[in-house]
């Protein structure tokens, strides 16, 4: 029994000096380099411009996007659409579109008009294989129409594809659909 | 001894001088060290007389007229060492002389006493032979496991094979890697053990929380894995095993080299690689599946009777590729993966081991020291410290490309003392207290919050097991233990999430700091987990033994379960920990009828286990991101029940022909949803014939069929996701199990034996021959892709 009355402090000692060698530094916060916060588009006309803009600060929090329309469209209108990818969970905010434009090859922008909304949207920019990448787009109405426009960034699509998200594969690193109103 | 040698010439030099007395009686009795029975027909000669003794019945003897001198006495015996003694006489003397038993049964009782000893009385102990443990060299610890009825895995692929014992798993199965409890993020889906099997010459499979010594938490169960026993003779002997294969196209090559000493001491070195590219199902590649691996371990020590000390390290170190199709984004995503009847990303062969992939490396060091008492019985202490880093590579855009998005380091330390000792004939007891500190780093330079905050666990432990045997055929035991765990964690947690869980009015102090979005916080969480066991085992005949066990055992909640809490890519869904929780208690019954017997033997095991608040995680809801919409899935406490069955039965038909049959079924229910708990193996049942060839050089042929039934209870965890496309809702189905499969393998051995100086068997085994495409139910990517096509074996295996 002496050996126990040995062992018993040792060992409990022994484990104190391991745990309290460490330093109590308190760990460094981890913001999200790579997360897309906030998707903005940008719709040019000559009757004005309009922002479709998608934030979820909370990234995969619980707090749900918020989604915000700055105004309606109108008809027999060509705008010139830009799509803006930011991650504003940092200060000041990252421009994660610039990342996308780099690595054109490895990405898509999909703009898909549905819920009956009548207009026609062309991609205006291309990667380095003349594919196209759909940052810089253009979007046409005619007549007065109501519906959704989707705004998906595909990372690592099958390029070159048939326009269709069923078709480009990938994984999806952003999908915000916007309620969108064309007026006289 | 030599001390004593010196101290008895010194005497002797000075004995000589003074005058003799020459009427003294040296009187003795030989007994066998270990285990103290008398030695009887010893040969006793006193050296440079003409004196010689056989020992009685009794192992005694007795010299008269002797003078006042040193005498060597020498002993010897025919199944023992031949021992001298230098007995320095004054008066008459009467003394005890132990012998060490001969080297074959010295090894025998090393073998019984200090490695395969039994680990738990009133449980059936399911062992994996060596040669089993060969057959997988070039596989996984899991896969070799699985020849275990009631043992089945968890899978990431083909690769990532995570042990499931009657139903339960991760950190719920405990496992012991020569004799240090692993430590290695086992609490993850995903996180196989960081076991080179080859390490191992046994493998030890409990089920349930029996072995006390090892865990008081394995709800599931306990695997050991054991070195080979060390011999005790002047030798150096290996092992050499070199595999190739079709499917993989890759080997795996493993050595072993052993010198040994008589006097005890002992090194060896043992050395694994593995290498395989892209892996096959029978329609196509799994694009990414690749494996990379290199362990090697070295051990060295010293075996006596009564003492002896080992120290052991080894390094684990892999890269496993995940299948590339596996990573998605949101639910659309999976709607799309989960549609297709092949993979979405498909490309040709290669070695190379892309993203996504995990990247481990396992350290384990040990020094362990004994000493038996006749007293008190046999003292162990043993330190041990293992080191854990896990990287994690998902496919990443831009600078972060290439960098890991999980990057953990887990540091265990662990001091524990053990007593083993005889109290009588009739009783047995095993004590022992465990010290255990454990501090996990997450590397916050990856970029992605933490998937497991940074925390410093303290652990004590202290427990007692008893053995009576009743009767020569009655063995009953009891067993408690005691384990206290205080964890201290710094956790940032999401100001959203922290706020909606209701943490800000619960556990406002927790605060340390508030980064607007984030929040520094520091739970302090304190568990007090008590188990115990109470069985019997009792032999009816030579051949028929019933055992029958209850235990309970109480497991403390993870850091996975308590504080999880975001977007689990490889899982493509939210995983939500709750801080909450308490430990969950289980409670054990499980009996097993055994008959032994060299022409018919079988098991029948069956059991039942309840769960008070077991940790579930299951979806609760849908969350809509910038990435589109992503499953929830939070952790839960809630009561469940476990009843199965497990067959084990093997026939020799003939001297040369035998069958073997195995059968597992097991049903959980969560009792307070009344629903099927989720990813419960399927029933299956395996058949096997092994036939010898009646030709002078041995030939063994092979074949098993491999029956796994569809699993018929599940719970419903779809949902219905929106595609702005098609502008429709679509159901997510990640419930419903694959179908049926029935696998068919053959194998064919011969042995050739170069007199004495080397064995080599030669092994072919085909798996899946006939090429069935078939997804199981508990492989995370069948949503994804098929199982594994047909298989060829090569394996060369030199004994020299």
């Amino acid at each position: 029994m002496k050996t126990l009355k040995f062992i018993i402090p040792t060992l409990l000692f022994s484990l104190f000096i391991i745990g309290c060698s460490g330093d109590d530094d308190t760990p460094e916060v981890v913001n999200e380099e790579e997360i897309i916060t906030s998707v903005i588009a940008t719709l040019v006309g000559d009757t004005g411009t309009v922002t479709l803009s998608s934030r979820d600060l909370d990234g995969d929090g619980p707090n749900p996007p918020t989604i915000v329309v700055s105004g309606n469209l109108k008809t027999n209108t060509t705008y010139a659409g830009s799509v803006q990818f930011l991650n504003e969970s940092e200060t000041p905010a990252e421009d994660i579109t610039e990342e996308v434009e780099e690595e054109a090859e490895e990405h898509q922008v999909f703009l898909i008009p549905g819920g009956g909304l009548d207009v026609t949207v062309t991609s205006e920019n291309s990667d380095g294989n003349g594919n196209p990448l759909g940052t810089q787009f253009t979007l046409e109405t005619t007549t007065v129409t109501n519906g959704t426009l989707n705004i998906t960034l595909r990372h690592e699509p099958k390029k070159p594809n048939d326009g269709t998200l069923a078709d480009a594969g990938g994984e999806t690193d952003v999908t915000v659909t916007f309620d969108v109103t064309v007026e006289q | 001894m030599k001390i004593y040698l010196s101290v008895a010439l010194a005497v002797l030099a000075c004995a000589t001088s003074i005058a003799q007395n020459c009427e003294l009686t040296l009187q003795g009795t030989v007994i066998d060290i270990h285990d103290g029975t008398p030695l009887a027909g010893a040969t006793v000669v006193l050296a440079g007389s003409e004196a010689a003794r056989v020992t009685d019945f009794d192992g005694n003897f007795k010299f008269t007229d002797l003078c006042e001198d040193l005498y060597n006495v020498q002993i010897s015996h025919p199944e023992c060492t031949t021992k001298a003694f230098a007995v320095q006489l004054q008066n008459d003397t009467d003394k005890t002389f132990k012998l060490e038993h001969h080297l074959e049964e010295l090894n025998e009782i090393l073998i019984k006493g200090s490695t395969y000893y039994t680990k738990a009385e009133s449980v059936l102990e399911n062992r994996i032979s060596l040669e089993t443990l060969e057959d997988y060299s070039s596989g996984s610890l899991g896969d070799a496991l699985k020849t275990v009825s009631g043992v089945s895995s968890l899978n990431t692929g083909n690769t990532v094979v995570k042990p499931v014992i009657n139903g339960l798993h991760s950190s719920r199965v405990t496992i012991i890697n020569n004799g240090v409890r692993q430590q290695d993020q086992e609490w993850g889906a995903e996180h196989a053990p960081n076991i080179d099997l080859n390490t191992a010459s046994s493998i030890t499979v409990l089920k349930g929380a029996a072995a006390l010594q090892f865990s008081g938490d394995a709800v599931g169960g306990v695997v050991v894995a054991e070195p080979a026993p060390v011999t005790l003779k002047d030798s150096l002997y290996g092992k050499t095993i070199l595999s190739g294969q079709t499917n993989g196209k890759g080997g795996a090559l493993t050595t072993t080299l052993t010198k040994s000493y008589e006097n005890g001491w002992f090194a060896r070195f043992q050395g694994t690689a593995k290498r395989y590219g892209d892996f096959e199902a029978p329609d196509y590649e799994l694009s990414n599946t690749g494996l990379s691996e290199q362990d090697f371990s070295v051990n060295t020590g010293l075996n006596r009777i009564t003492y002896g000390f080992d120290a052991y390290y080894s390094l684990f170190k892999n890269k496993i590729g995940i299948l590339r199709a596996s990573h998605l984004g949101g639910a659309q995503d999976q709607v799309a993966a989960i549609g297709s009847d092949r993979p979405l990303i498909l490309r040709d062969f290669t070695y190379d081991i892309d993203t996504p992939r995990q990247e481990v490396t396992h350290h384990l060091g040990k020094v362990s020291a004994f000493y038996k008492s006749n007293s008190l019985g046999m003292f162990r202490l043993t330190y041990d410290v293992q080191q854990n880093n896990r990287l994690e590579f998902d496919v990443r855009r831009g600078d972060d490309d290439g960098k890991p998005s999980v990057d953990l380091e887990l540091v265990t330390h662990n001091l524990s003392f053990s007593l083993e000792s005889d109290v009588s004939d009739e009783i047995s007891l095993k004590t022992g207290l465990v010290g255990n500190f454990q501090e996990n780093f997450a590397d916050p330079s990856t970029g992605v919050r933490r998937l497991i905050p940074d925390y410093k666990q303290y652990k004590f432990a202290v427990y007692g097991i008893a053995d009576f045997q009743l009767s020569e055929k009655f063995i009953a035991e009891f067993g408690g233990r005691f384990d206290y765990t205080f964890m201290d964690v710094f956790k940032f947690y999401r100001t959203s999430f922290w706020e909606s869980r209701g943490y800000d009015t619960q556990f406002p102090e927790l605060i340390v700091e508030d980064f607007g979005n984030q929040l520094l916080t520091n739970p302090e969480l304190e568990f007090n987990n008590a188990s115990a066991t109470v069985g019997f085992s009792y032999t009816f005949d030579e051949d028929y033994v019933l055992f029958s066990n209850y235990s309970l055992a109480s497991r403390a909640p993870n850091a996975s379960e308590l504080f999880s809490e975001g977007l689990h890519h490889s899982a493509s869904r939210i995983e939500l920990g709750d801080l909450r929780f308490n430990s969950e208690i289980s409670q054990k019954i499980t009996v097993t009828a055994q008959k032994k017997g060299d022409r018919f033997s079988f098991a029948i095991n069956p059991y039942a286990t309840f769960v008070k608040d077991f940790i579930v995680i299951e979806p609760t809801g849908v969350q809509q991101t910038v990435r589109g919409n992503f499953q929830v899935w939070e952790y839960r406490q809630t009561n469940a029940r476990l009843l199965g069955l497990d067959t084990d039965a093997m026939f020799n038909i003939t001297d040369a022909l035998a069958f073997n049959n195995q059968f597992s079924i097991v049903k959980g229910q969560d009792t307070s949803k009344e629903q099927a708990l989720i990813n419960m193996p399927p029933a299956s049942i395996t058949n096997g014939l092994q036939y010898q060839l009646p030709l002078k050089q041995q030939v063994n042929l092979g074949i098993e069929s491999n029956y796994v039934f569809r699993q018929n209870e599940f719970p419903n965890n779809n949902f219905e996701v929106f595609l702005p496309e098609t502008e429709s809702f679509e159901t997510v189905d990640i419930s419903t199990p694959p179908a049926a499969y029935h696998l068919v393998n053959l194998n064919a051995g011969t042995t050739f034996n170069f007199s004495g100086i080397a064995t080599v068997n030669l092994n072919v085994k085909v798996t899946n021959v006939l090429k069935t495409s078939y997804r199981d139910y508990l492989n995370r990517l069948r949503y994804y892709a098929d199982n594994l096509g047909r298989n060829m074996l090569l394996q060369i295996k030199i004994n020299y």
